[in-house]
């Protein structure tokens, strides 16, 4: 009963989420296209299916994950974990954090891989580029890249350096990525920071951040408990663009190999 | 048949999801050596998010991108530069203003500029800040929108005005109160949702390949990652004006 109470509530959340499109998409083809749209009914079941898989997953996740992930985001944060003592720390030692920055790394690539936006942006991106950008490739590397930005993130939470250092040092190496990357996926790779930050996510991120700010000594958790999400839509950029750089370099190679022959 | 289409979506579903649970009981069992609470619950709710990801992938086939695309093929025949443009804007906006993690993240600021005595820390006051920031940000989606569909017509370089967006970003670091930057930078994170990132993504791909000289790959996507830049730009801007 109680779970039907939560998935209602779930579910009214998303039809509340899609009405706005619903109404725009309908008063623009009402009021300013003025045409059938082709195949409606399709649209309409498939729209369904949208508004219920997604509840249905939100629904799941608040019910099984995201309390276990929270719960252990608290764990692995607590001083007593870290220190093995119950003495006050006055200051944080970054290196007595490994587990964190592992669960930082290993929580954000699995959070990555389902996270549906990710696979909605995938699947157009395989198809757009017939197939050459493989969907299980740009999701892995995206993955990476987050792992690779959360876990920054939870280093700059315990050693408490300023956040913009660190933003604009991934500016810098985003720009030069840019001069050298193949064009055809910059505007791929630029997405794919967007992306990669939402339901699943950002839940258990947050809370992992606040809860590290919260409990690492000399740390404000007002001040440094933000940053996280950042992190994880900058590196996937780098990852990306490093990516396909690299595949570029590799036909490159094997390209030449064959014109010595 | 039917079934076997079934059966591979669901196996997908569960692929997606085998990572959650590895990296959840490795750390539960191994690190932490706590026993896995309410197996029951786990396994009902981990059905469910199967389930619910093999539906939503299927809608995404059916319903959202075929919808993106129609409507930027009909917006495009139409010719209508001014109807597009609303259009754009209309669906960043309408999309952002009600997200549940932006109200989240504009109370929170709200809190967190009261307690550091930047704006008054009445209620009212409170609510006036969540309020302005939330439709700044709401604002600035719609016109991010708007400069992503403008780029895809003209045919701009995306790295150029991504490029120019980095540099006002970090000049407005420099300027902006400390106590805001955090929540500015997460901001970009937090706008797109799970519905509007598919219906973006076919609208510019769908324009890409309407318009004569566009590659869908090159010039369709982006329009993501304005909306994920200048919300940035736009909080620390609002941060900006309302902070004395």
């Amino acid at each position: 009963m109680e779970f039907l109470y939560d998935f209602s509530k779930i579910f009214l959340a998303t039809c509340r989420d899609v009405l706005p499109i619903i109404i725009l998409i309908t008063s623009f083809q009402l009021l300013v296209l003025r045409q059938p749209i082709p195949h409606l009914r399709r649209l309409i079941i498939g729209g369904i299916y949208v508004v219920i898989g997604l509840a249905l997953f939100l629904a799941g996740l608040e019910k099984a994950l995201f309390p276990l992930g929270k719960i252990m985001a608290t764990q692995l944060s607590d001083p007593f974990f870290i220190y093995g003592t119950d003495e006050v720390v006055a200051q944080a030692d970054w290196k007595a954090y490994g587990w964190v920055y592992l669960f930082a790394a290993m929580i954000g690539f699995a959070t990555t891989i389902a996270e549906p936006s990710l696979i909605a942006v995938a699947f157009k991106a395989n198809e757009v580029s017939a197939g050459t950008i493989k969907q299980w490739g740009l999701r892995l590397t995206v993955a990476v890249g987050v792992a690779f930005g959360i876990s920054l993130g939870t280093f700059r939470i315990v050693t408490g350096t300023p956040l913009y250092l660190y933003i604009l040092v991934g500016y810098m190496i985003v720009i030069v990525q840019t001069i050298f990357a193949p064009k055809s996926i910059i505007a791929l790779a630029y997405d794919s920071g967007g992306v990669t930050t939402s339901t699943v996510t950002v839940p258990l991120v947050a809370a992992l951040g606040l809860g590290l700010a919260s409990t690492v000594p000399g740390r404000n958790p007002a001040l440094d408990g933000f940053g996280l999400i950042a992190f994880a839509s900058l590196c996937p950029i780098i990852t990306v663009m490093g990516y396909a750089q690299y595949m570029h370099w590799q036909t490159k190679r094997s390209l030449n190999k064959h014109g010595e022959k | 048949m039917i079934l076997s289409i079934i059966l591979e979506k669901l196996r997908n579903a569960l692929t997606d999801l085998l990572p959650i649970i590895l990296v959840i009981a490795f750390f539960q069992i191994f690190v932490l050596k706590q026993p896995l609470p309410q197996m029951g619950e786990v396994l009902f709710g981990a059905l469910l998010v199967v389930a619910g990801l093999t539906l939503f992938v299927q809608g995404l086939e059916m319903g959202l991108f075929p919808i993106g695309e129609a409507m930027a093929h009909a917006l495009a025949r139409k010719g209508s530069l001014f109807w597009l443009l609303c259009f754009a804007f209309a669906l960043g906006f309408s999309t952002t203003v009600a997200e549940p993690a932006l109200i989240a993240v504009a109370a929170e600021a709200a809190e967190i500029a009261g307690k550091g005595g930047l704006i008054d820390p009445s209620v009212d006051s409170l609510k006036q800040y969540a309020f302005g920031l939330r439709m700044s940000v709401a604002f600035s989606v719609g016109l991010a929108i708007l400069i992503g569909v403008m780029r895809i017509i003209r045919g701009w370089p995306i790295h150029y005005l991504i490029i120019g967006g980095y540099v006002v970003v970090m000049l407005m670091t420099v300027i902006a109160p400390q106590e805001i930057i955090g929540i500015a930078y997460d901001a970009g994170g937090v706008t797109t949702s799970t519905i509007t990132v598919p219906l973006v993504a076919a609208l510019g791909v769908g324009l890409a390949s309407t318009i004569r000289g566009r590659s869908p790959l090159v010039d369709g996507f982006g329009l993501i990652a304005f909306a994920s830049l200048l919300p940035m730009i736009f909080v620390m801007g609002y941060g900006l004006l309302i902070f004395k």
